[in-house]
């Protein structure tokens, strides 16, 4: 059977379709714009010398270098370092807010949780700069503590969050049954928790794994002041400068049509990869927590 | 229980249990810390002339008024597009959509949008609606930005707000002889209202937080802007409250305003938080 649509019906149909259609249409426009605006300079530059070069000094008056890799080993080294603090603390927390808890305190502490990832990443930057940097400046007995350090405990603050929620959410989701036969075979509830529900929602703990590192990396106002800003090689006692703050430290006074500047949306189009890579990862683990 | 486990396996369970429980201690120390520092620094220089006035080397008062009012904008102009365009997606994806591909496609794409980080956005931001559309710095463009970067918070809440929404409900309507928009319009919709503010509310709070975009989209100035005129509302260009605090931290090492626009910024994140949860709570069909 085939019904006539009135031209009412079909124009708010077309009008719901296009608002479908602009999300898919911001993705290719975000996606072709990083594209062309980061690869002149890689062009320009060489991708070798640009993705492994050891130096950047973009505003050097005879000779500027273009070299990325400083800021690469940054970022993997501040998620790295972020993940492998944020994560156990993340995890526990979460499993006890979701099975140890008694729930009254779970019911105090979530909202505390919510809050604390809504504490615009500006705000965690200032506590950085005027509690942790002048700490570990005192207790290294360093020169200056805007450091990798600092970044990374920041950055584990930052992802504690997100970690928690979506471990939690995939914690309360194993079902009941699993931990009743694990209890009825003798083991103790704290056993049970950690040998049979943490296995059973790894997938959706690897999701929160793979969120934190997506939000580590892609962090640039926090840790732009609390690293230093300097693009060293790292290490962790000393400045660094991170992809997403490569960009944004100079982003402000680079010349328009500059090499500099072109340079820096290359910066951007190397983020860019590295973010999608994750969120191909993240889907996996999503899909494979459906599954299993 | 536990009398008869062997002490290996009683120290085992204990250390485990001290893990749990130390976790979740950090945990909230560290929230209690962050506030409390905050709170310590920054709720002293909270006054009602501070909020009311603005920086004036000449009559030496210092204000955030100007940065107050920019945020206020940004929040408006952004949620007057993201909330239709947002709300039109997720209709799109319960209501309409038959081509499953496509529907998967949008819903990727909302996906993704969500894990790009701000700074890229920064980028695009400056490249489309600075450059190419010519809006320069301003807080226009600042808000476009947002749009893209809030969209995939007010899909999400509302998609899963109309997917909640009874299949009798439309089957209702529909037999009645509605067309498919007059049951939008007038059940669906109306019916998944708590969604449709809770994604407001979310995507206000990510406005309010974000800094980045509007750093190198929006401006840095502190100044009054002209609000008065069209001309004026399409070429002020500043800073929001992030953005002022990072001016007046990392630029002008001012920290005591920095940490009085801190508070403001941690009572307002406190009560965004609380609205989304009351609206998720109050305004759920009964």
């Amino acid at each position: 059977m085939k019904r006539r649509i009135k031209p009412a019906e079909f124009a708010m149909q077309t009008l719901f379709l296009i608002c479908g259609l602009t999300a898919i249409a911001f993705v290719l426009l975000i996606t072709v714009y990083l594209i062309l605006a980061g690869l002149p300079a890689i062009r320009e530059i060489g991708l070798t010398s640009f993705l492994f070069g050891r130096t950047w000094a973009s505003t050097h008056a005879t000779d500027p270098r273009f070299g990325i890799l400083p800021m690469i080993l940054a970022s993997v080294y501040g998620a790295a370092g972020a993940i492998v603090l944020g994560v156990p603390v993340g995890f526990f927390t979460a499993l006890f807010l979701a099975k140890a808890a008694p729930p009254r305190l779970a019911g105090l502490i979530r909202p505390a949780v919510n809050l604390l990832a809504g504490i615009p990443s500006v705000v965690y930057g200032l506590v950085g700069m005027c509690v942790l940097v002048p700490a570990l400046r005192a207790w290294l007995d360093l020169p200056a503590g805007d450091s990798l350090l600092a970044s990374i405990i920041v950055l584990a603050v930052m992802i504690l969050p997100s970690i928690i929620s979506v471990s939690d959410a995939a914690l309360a989701a194993v079902p009941r049954e699993y931990e009743e036969a694990s209890l009825a075979l003798g083991a103790t509830p704290v056993e049970t928790y950690l040998r049979v529900t943490a296995p059973a929602a790894r997938s959706g703990v690897a999701a929160a794994v793979v969120l934190g590192v997506g939000r580590a990396i892609g962090e640039a106002m926090a840790i732009l002041m609390v690293a230093g800003n300097v693009a060293n090689m790292p290490s962790l006692l000393s400045s660094v400068r991170f992809l997403t703050t490569g960009i944004a430290i100079e982003m402000n006074y680079a010349a328009p049509g500059s090499l500099q500047r072109q340079a820096l949306f290359s910066i951007g189009l190397v983020l860019f990869l590295f973010i999608m890579l994750i969120n191909i990862l993240l889907n996996l683990a999503l899909k494979r927590g459906k599954e299993g | 229980m536990g009398a008869n486990l062997s002490p290996a396996r009683r120290a085992w369970n204990l250390l485990a249990k001290l893990a749990l429980w130390l976790c979740a201690a950090v945990t909230c120390a560290l929230l209690l810390l962050v506030i409390g520092y905050i709170f310590l620094r920054g709720a002293p220089g909270l006054s009602w002339e501070l909020l009311t006035s603005q920086e004036s080397v000449l009559r030496g008062t210092v204000g955030i008024l100007p940065s107050i009012l920019n945020t206020l904008y940004v929040i408006a102009a952004s949620l007057a597009v993201v909330l239709p365009l947002g709300v039109g997606a997720a209709v799109y994806l319960t209501e309409y959509a038959k081509n499953r591909r496509l529907a998967g496609a949008v819903e990727f794409a909302a996906e993704t949008l969500s894990g790009i980080p701000s700074i890229l956005y920064a980028l695009v931001g400056v490249i489309l609606f600075c450059n190419t559309l010519g809006l320069q710095k301003t807080l226009l463009a600042g808000s476009l930005t947002l749009v893209i970067m809030t969209l995939p918070t007010v899909i999400r809440t509302t998609q899963e707000s109309l997917r909640t929404v009874p299949r009798s409900y439309r089957e209702g309507a529909l037999g009645l002889g509605a067309g498919r928009w007059r049951t939008i319009r007038t059940v669906v919709l109306p019916s998944s209202v708590d969604g449709i503010v809770t994604g407001c509310i979310l995507a206000v709070g990510r406005v309010v937080g974000e800094s980045a975009v509007l750093m190198y989209t929006a401006g840095l100035s502190t100044a009054m802007q002209d609000f008065s005129t069209i001309q004026g509302l399409l070429r002020a260009s500043g800073a929001t409250l992030t953005v002022a605090l990072y001016v007046y931290a990392k630029e002008r090492a001012d920290f005591a305003i920095a940490f009085t626009i801190a508070t403001l910024l941690l009572i307002l994140t406190g009560l965004i938080n609380l609205a989304a949860h009351l609206a998720g709570r109050l305004l759920r069909r009964g």
